[in-house]
């Protein structure tokens, strides 16, 4: 019966669709729609074909690893695709001429800039984050995901909305708010997609087996719920046409400036902070072996950190139209959450402490641990870049980029890194790694990349900063600004060094974790179905 | 359980505080303190957010925000600053107004203040299209050398920046049209291509050395009339001259046939309306002492 349903559903939808596709007003929009038309199309067909297959009983004994599987998979795709568009820009930047005539309109600079931060967050982040939130809810709370193949739903509609919003932004469709750039009609896929996650994730923490919520899943928690409402509100836009990619938002001038660093910001926070967070606190310990350091500390530094970060945003928009009132509030709010901040620092680094020695053995242990030593680097910097007077000089310059690169290569692609070498025998039953010292190459590959990138970066910016801003005796400007582009080149080519070695790492982590699925020996039958406790 | 090599390590050693007693897949947390260090600069940080956000404008009130008891304001303190700057340059800005334009150049206080002035002028201004080293592009005079579209006088430039080039805003605006010759159907192809090549002949080899002399002909029956018999140009009419092998769009023969196809129209904005009077005198003194100022 359920099936009849699905059919005429995805029928509907495949037809209308195929309509929107023939009504289209602009190509981004035609091109997705005959997107969503083959993936209704092929979900009809296959549904057709399994309608009177006998249904298997649904599984219930042991955990969901499957969507786990397929999370490490797209996680390291997205991630070395995301990494290698990064190279790209940055190697744009130093040489314009990489601007092709040809390429012109998809692929100049403009272009893939969004793709690549929104494929090293969202696809590469995202799918980090749904994967190993999956796994560890699932093993902290001794249950199996809740809703059946609803976990599936989350990991291929996340799919699907990367893909609209990265052809999005190669053929034009997009509301230009950085990090928000998808039109109308994906994010509110997106919508869809992330309240099934919600779904999933709370379904299974309210069947769980143990008395207690994990501390990781307070902050997997606070990362959902917050993105959602995020997004929901930075969203709000009127679409011009049903069958066209354009929508006005509806929040006028300076406001719509705030409520998208209050949403710019808090993807750092909730997304890229706390959601991680979340898997800190799950693979340090289990990496390292050791308790957690202090759960006074990881309950204070909690809600500290979800309290004040909402407030942190105005400090991206200092000497603006904002109000002066309303900057000065994001800069006190930015230093106070300094040591929030710190305190899943503290306790991920201390939870090492009677484990040091294992950081001379362990090149995964040592991933996580230097994530977590350039996220304490990064959550320094970033309160000491929200004070006005710093922020005077930084702001707009490259220095800001470096500061999001020594956290998002730092802090997410490490202990990203590491939770995939984690779950890769885990989950495919191997008794270890194929390579640990293709692990250590990664870890030199990687750290001295980001060293690169983010010291040039800070040369750059802190020059091109003074630049702008000197003044001679008759407060006359000394330099134009294209004698501040023209000086940064050593250090773009610096840079896009470093984007090289950090890609490379991630090539060399790929090799290993195909390796280790093909090649490193089985884990014993005994332990290989893993089933809740209890 | 543990997946990767740390299976020698005991998970609680001697000499461990107690854990809490709560476990999830073997991970247990220890019930050690927040360290006090962190607690305390912790309180620090508050103590000093709300010192900080009495002393600056910070909260949201029914009608307005507090102002602060420093009556701190960022438009205030950046009106302060260019008004200090503007105080301290009005008696040499006055001076600089009042002054012949010719006398600018050489003059022993203005000269220097009137150039390094000009050049923030210009990088700010000019330097989008001319380039911040003046050097031009195609279609934007170069500025260093001494060939001057619409004459190179103190005078002559301080009046292209004032009004600008064959823009709509600007009533004074210097205006002059070149024909389309091919397009509009004044002359036929052939004579288009003969007339270039003629035209190329003046400064460097035609390509085709046989047309020359037809095109002379072409030349001085269409286009004498304002680039001068000899094509040296006419800077009343922004005339380039033709002979000096110095070209605003290129001088291959595609480049110069589709100037006389289509002709040219380049346009320059007037500044009279964005920029202070001392500010193009500014502008045009740096300019004059590029290079080829007359």
């Amino acid at each position: 019966m359920s099936n009849y349903l699905k059919l005429i559903v995805l029928g509907v939808l495949t037809v209308f669709f195929m309509i929107a596709a023939g009504y289209a007003r602009d190509l981004a929009y035609q091109v997705h729609a005959v997107i969503l038309m083959l993936v209704a199309g092929g979900l009809f067909l296959s549904t057709l074909r399994s309608t009177d297959e006998p249904v298997a009983a649904p599984v219930t004994g042991e955990y969901l690893d499957g969507v786990v599987r397929a999370g490490v998979i797209a996680t390291a795709f997205w991630g070395v695709a995301g990494f290698l568009v990064g190279t790209f820009i940055a190697f744009q930047l130093a040489f314009p001429v990489l601007n092709f005539d040809w390429s012109e309109g998809f692929a100049n600079f403009g272009r893939l800039r969004p793709l690549h931060t929104s494929a090293v967050i969202f696809a590469f982040g995202g799918n980090a984050l749904i994967a190993t939130s999956f796994y560890i809810v699932q093993r902290t709370s001794a249950a199996r995901l809740w809703g059946g193949n609803l976990a599936w739903f989350v990991f291929w509609g996340y799919q699907l909305f990367i893909v609209l919003a990265a052809t999005g932004y190669l053929l034009g469709g997009t509301q230009s708010k950085e990090y928000a750039e998808p039109e109308w009609y994906v994010d509110l896929w997106l919508t869809v997609v992330w309240v099934a996650y919600l779904a999933v994730f709370l379904g299974t923490i309210i069947r769980r087996k143990e008395r207690h919520i994990y501390v990781a899943n307070w902050f997997f928690l606070a990362f959902i719920v917050t993105v959602a409402m995020l997004h929901v509100v930075n969203n709000l836009t009127i679409p011009v046409s049903i069958w066209g990619s354009k929508s006005v938002i509806v929040w006028p001038g300076v406001q719509d400036a705030m409520v998208q660093w209050w949403y710019g910001h808090n993807a750092v926070g909730f997304f890229l902070t706390a959601g991680f967070l979340g898997m800190m606190y799950y693979f340090i310990p289990k990496q390292a072996d050791r308790p957690v350091y202090s759960y006074k500390l990881s309950i204070i530094h909690f809600w500290a950190l979800i309290f004040i970060y909402i407030w942190a945003g105005p400090h991206h928009l200092h000497y603006t139209a904002l109000p002066d009132w309303a900057s000065t509030l994001g800069m006190v709010f930015s230093v106070v959450l300094w040591m929030p901040s710190w305190g899943g620092m503290i306790n991920g680094l201390m939870t090492l402490s009677g484990a040091w020695d294992k950081l001379r053995t362990d090149p995964v242990l040592r991933m996580l641990v230097i994530s977590v030593g350039f996220y304490g680097m990064s959550t320094f910097e970033g309160p000491m870049m929200s004070i006005r007077a710093v922020n005077s000089l930084s702001h707009y310059t490259d220095w800001t980029i470096g500061h999001v690169h020594s956290g998002a290569l730092g802090w997410n692609g490490m202990i990203t890194f590491g939770a995939l070498y984690y779950l890769t025998p885990v989950l495919w039953k191997r008794e270890r790694l194929y390579s640990l010292s293709l692990v250590s190459w990664h870890f030199w590959l990687a750290t001295i990349g980001i060293v690169l990138y983010a010291a040039s970066m800070w040369v750059t910016g802190i020059m091109e900063g003074l630049m702008w801003r000197e003044v001679d005796a008759n407060g006359f400007l000394v330099w134009s600004f294209a004698d501040t582009v023209a000086a940064k080149l050593p250090m773009y080519v610096m840079r896009g060094l470093g984007g090289v070695l950090f890609l490379s790492g991630s090539l060399v982590m790929c090799y290993n974790l195909w390796m280790t699925v093909r090649r490193a020996p089985a884990k014993e039958a005994s332990l290989s179905v893993a089933v809740p406790a209890e | 359980m543990s997946e990767t090599g740390n299976k020698n390590t005991v998970k609680i050693q001697e000499g461990d505080p107690n854990t809490t007693g709560h476990e999830w897949d073997g991970i247990m947390e220890f019930d050690n303190p927040m360290p006090r260090w962190w607690l305390w600069v912790f309180y620090a940080t508050i103590v000093w957010g709300i010192g900080y956000s009495i002393a600056y404008p910070a909260w949201p009130l029914v009608s307005e925000a507090t102002s602060g008891m420093l009556g701190w304001s960022s438009r205030a303190k950046v009106e302060a600053e260019i008004a200090a700057v503007e105080t301290a340059n009005a008696p040499i800005n006055a001076q600089l107004e009042a002054l012949e334009l010719a006398a600018i150049p050489g003059h022993p206080e203005l000269e220097d203040y009137a150039v390094s002035a000009g050049a923030a002028v210009f990088k700010t201004w000019c330097a989008q299209c001319h380039g911040s080293g003046a050097a031009g592009a195609k279609g934007y005079p170069n500025l260093l050398d001494d060939d001057w579209l619409w004459g190179g006088t103190m005078e002559d430039i301080h009046t292209t920046v004032s009004y600008g080039i064959r823009n709509e805003e600007s009533d004074d605006a210097r205006f002059s049209a070149m024909p389309a010759f091919g397009r509009d159907g004044l002359l036929e192809k052939e004579q288009v291509s003969q007339v270039v090549n003629y035209v190329m002949s003046l400064s460097d080899t035609p390509q085709d050395a046989s047309q020359v002399a037809a095109g002379a002909a072409v030349f001085e029956a269409n286009c004498a009339s304002c680039h001068g018999e000899d094509a040296s140009g006419d800077i009343y009419q922004g005339a380039p001259n033709l002979k000096d092998a110095i070209w605003l769009y290129g001088g291959d023969y595609e480049t110069v046939y589709e100037t006389v196809w289509n002709s040219r129209y380049g346009v320059m904005p007037n500044w009279d309306t964005r920029l202070s009077e001392a500010e193009i005198r500014a502008v045009s003194a740096y300019v004059h002492q590029l290079g080829g100022g007359e």
